[in-house]
């Protein structure tokens, strides 16, 4: 979903490379479309890390989510009519602090008793560059569902498998987690690495 | 009327004393509900930080309140207590002074040493930063064990304290409680009692 399709960024990367050599590992990464098409598992090799900056500066809340999982399907002639769904189980939930774990299961923030998962399902994916694209789906999280858009950047491919960096800044308060603003910022920073293993 | 005389006191002191009484009993209130009573998570959030910047004025206006008691003079105890009442009185004073200090530093120190790591954001105003404590669970829990200890010694103080006012009041019917509802009383007390004076009523005014 983020590949090189069209003919020319061979080209423009190539005089881009010259001028930027930290893109040359992306570029050199990007595979062609037909060679990356294809039905992807999300392993569990995979993490999802996100961040809640504090006020005053200071770590905030980070942590990571362990369990997961999804699958994504890139479309063979059309980037753009690749898709991606993800499941996360927002009681996996880890801080490195057991009482941060704890309220971000309660009623207070992800509600696990009541919503064990929060998933996401694309509806629209366009790429933005040789190795980004920008996917945009529904957010579902304690009964909410609104569209949310996610950035996403090859990593690394093989015939086999494929890992992208996604990030998106979610806002906490329409999903009624709003619970410790402005002491904690609204935002949700993600910052993932997805690996996907071809089925 | 602001400043104390030896027969009472003014109301820089007397507001002072009710401020920070109401806002200590506010705070026990607080910190057994958000301690021990199973509330809403994110309500029992907000309650900590409520707690917090109510400590922290607390904080600050005991300390005025310890300054004042070290520069102003102090009423006389009324007549016909003994010396060990009146010492119990000075001394439960002091105590109750310096645990208005002592509570809310014991609190700032938990929140410095808490691995939580929640910044202290006075009324959503500006930040008090953390005491510099290494944080740490035993810390936290330490201090936790402080300030919670120092602040039910403060509660029974208190209790000791309201108790001696009403003794006062009811049973020795002297102005020790009525003295600290309003800085006219006395005065109003001592003119009283000198128009029917006649020794006294026939002095010249200071």
């Amino acid at each position: 979903m983020t590949l090189r399709l069209q003919p020319p960024p061979r080209a423009i990367a190539l005089a881009f490379l010259a001028v930027m050599p930290g893109a040359s590992l992306t570029f050199a990464a990007a595979p062609d479309l037909a060679d990356a098409a294809g039905n992807y598992g999300i392993t569990s090799a995979s993490r999802i890390h996100f961040t809640v900056a504090q006020t005053g500066g200071g770590g905030g809340i980070a942590g990571d989510f362990g369990k997961f999982s999804g699958s994504f399907r890139i479309d063979r002639n059309d980037v753009g009519r690749s898709t991606v769904e993800f499941t996360l189980y927002p009681a996996s939930v880890k801080t490195g602090e057991k009482r941060v774990e704890d309220f971000l299961k309660s009623s207070a923030v992800f509600d696990t008793a009541n919503y064990s998962t929060v998933t996401f399902r694309s509806t629209n994916v366009k790429q933005t560059g040789p190795d980004t694209a920008a996917v945009e789906g529904t957010l579902t999280a304690r009964g909410t569902s609104r569209k949310e858009r996610f950035s996403v950047t090859l990593l690394d491919w093989n015939r086999g498998s494929i890992a992208f960096n996604i990030r998106g800044n979610i806002h906490r308060s329409p999903y009624g987690m709003d619970v410790g603003t402005p002491i904690y910022s609204n935002v949700v920073e993600f910052d993932m690495n997805i690996k996907g293993q071809r089925r | 009327m602001l400043r104390n005389d030896r027969a009472g006191f003014g109301w820089v002191t007397i507001v002072l004393h009710w401020t920070i009484a109401v806002i200590i009993l506010a705070l026990l209130a607080l910190g057994f509900i958000m301690r021990r009573v199973p509330i809403d998570p994110a309500l029992q959030f907000s309650l900590y930080q409520w707690h917090k910047s109510l400590g922290f004025t607390a904080l600050g206006l005991a300390a005025i309140r310890a300054l004042w008691h070290v520069i102003e003079l102090r009423p006389q105890p009324p007549a016909g207590l003994s010396p060990l009442e009146q010492r119990a009185g000075s001394v439960t004073h002091i105590v109750l002074i310096g645990l208005a200090l002592a509570v809310p530093l014991a609190g700032w120190a938990v929140a410095s040493t808490s691995t939580l790591n929640i910044p202290s954001f006075y009324f959503n105003w500006f930040i008090i930063p953390h005491l510099p404590m290494a944080k740490s669970a035993p810390a936290e829990d330490f201090w936790t064990l402080v300030h919670m200890t120092l602040a039910y010694l403060l509660l029974a103080f208190v209790a000791f304290h309201a108790l001696a006012a009403l003794y006062h009041h009811f049973a020795r019917r002297d102005d020790v409680l009525v003295r600290m509802l309003s800085a006219g009383s006395h005065r109003r007390k001592r003119s009283q009692a000198a128009s029917a004076d006649p020794v006294i009523a026939g002095r010249k005014k200071p």
